[in-house]
């Protein structure tokens, strides 16, 4: 089944830009692979990662098949309050994973 | 002796017009790729008659990559990233995968930062586009040329 691995930092300061680094265990299989009994293997893809803050959208990338299996995503972001983060990840064939982390910010 | 002689090169090269005809069957099998022209026609519908200019937007992407299935890339563009002035979208397009589109982000000013890191797929030696969209609806464009020696979606291991 499919993981997640998440590095938030756990301390920021109000202002300061925080880098997020996220890592999926997914195929991202393309479909235009041929299988050994020559099919085409279906195309089984994450196509959309969307992180909120406090329930506010503040990050959303659209993968195409062109992103590497096991999709990694480093980014950042700037806070002024303490809060969760949600980290949502949404696929092919109902591909569906939520992965929350929390930060302290002074 | 003479007979013998031609009758193998006969069979030979029926042998080989026949090895090259399945070559030709197998390569009408491979998925059509996208062209530079159906990457601009891409970048035409996301940019519509906005002006693009060239730079601001850095691709930093190894110049040559023994394995196109993980190829690590990280793409800064330039902006003060203020309530006024910052990065909108960045999209990352190529030339010759089956598909011009790669990964496109979205973003504000509360990234702080435009820039982005990812491992991406490539299919054949091609030019790498970034495309940066700002708030005031300009576009931003940066290219990184890259040599692939084993390609993507090529092989199936």
């Amino acid at each position: 089944m499919a993981r997640a691995l998440i590095n938030v930092p756990k301390i920021a300061k109000v202002g300061e830009i925080i880098e997020i680094k996220t890592l999926v265990s997914h195929p991202m299989e393309t479909g235009y692979r041929v299988g050994l009994g020559g099919e085409i293997l279906p195309r089984d893809i994450i196509q959309t990662f969307v992180c909120t803050f406090n329930g506010a959208q503040i990050y959303r990338a659209d993968f195409s098949p062109a992103v590497a299996a096991n999709p990694y995503l480093t980014f950042h972001t700037m806070l002024s309050e303490s809060g969760a983060f949600e980290f949502r990840w949404e696929g092919d064939n109902d591909f569906l994973l939520v992965e929350t982390a929390s930060i302290t910010v002074e | 002796m003479t007979t013998s002689r031609d009758l193998t090169r006969r069979a030979a090269l029926t042998g080989a017009a026949a090895s090259g005809a399945g070559l030709l069957v197998l390569r009408s099998t491979q998925p059509a790729s996208a062209t530079p022209e159906a990457m601009r026609a891409v970048m035409r519908a996301i940019t519509g008659d906005a002006p693009v200019r060239k730079g601001r937007v850095q691709l930093d992407l190894p110049p040559l990559v023994e394995n196109g299935n993980t190829v690590p890339m990280t793409v800064t563009v330039e902006s003060p990233m203020t309530a006024l002035d910052h990065v909108t979208a960045i999209h990352v397009l190529n030339e010759k995968n089956p598909q011009p589109y790669v990964v496109t982000v979205h973003l504000d000013h509360r990234a702080g930062k435009a820039a982005f890191s990812t491992r991406i797929k490539l299919g054949d030696t091609q030019r790498v586009v970034g495309l940066a969209k700002m708030s005031d609806g300009s576009f931003w464009i940066g290219e990184q040329d890259v040599i692939v020696t084993i390609a993507s979606c090529l092989e199936n291991f």
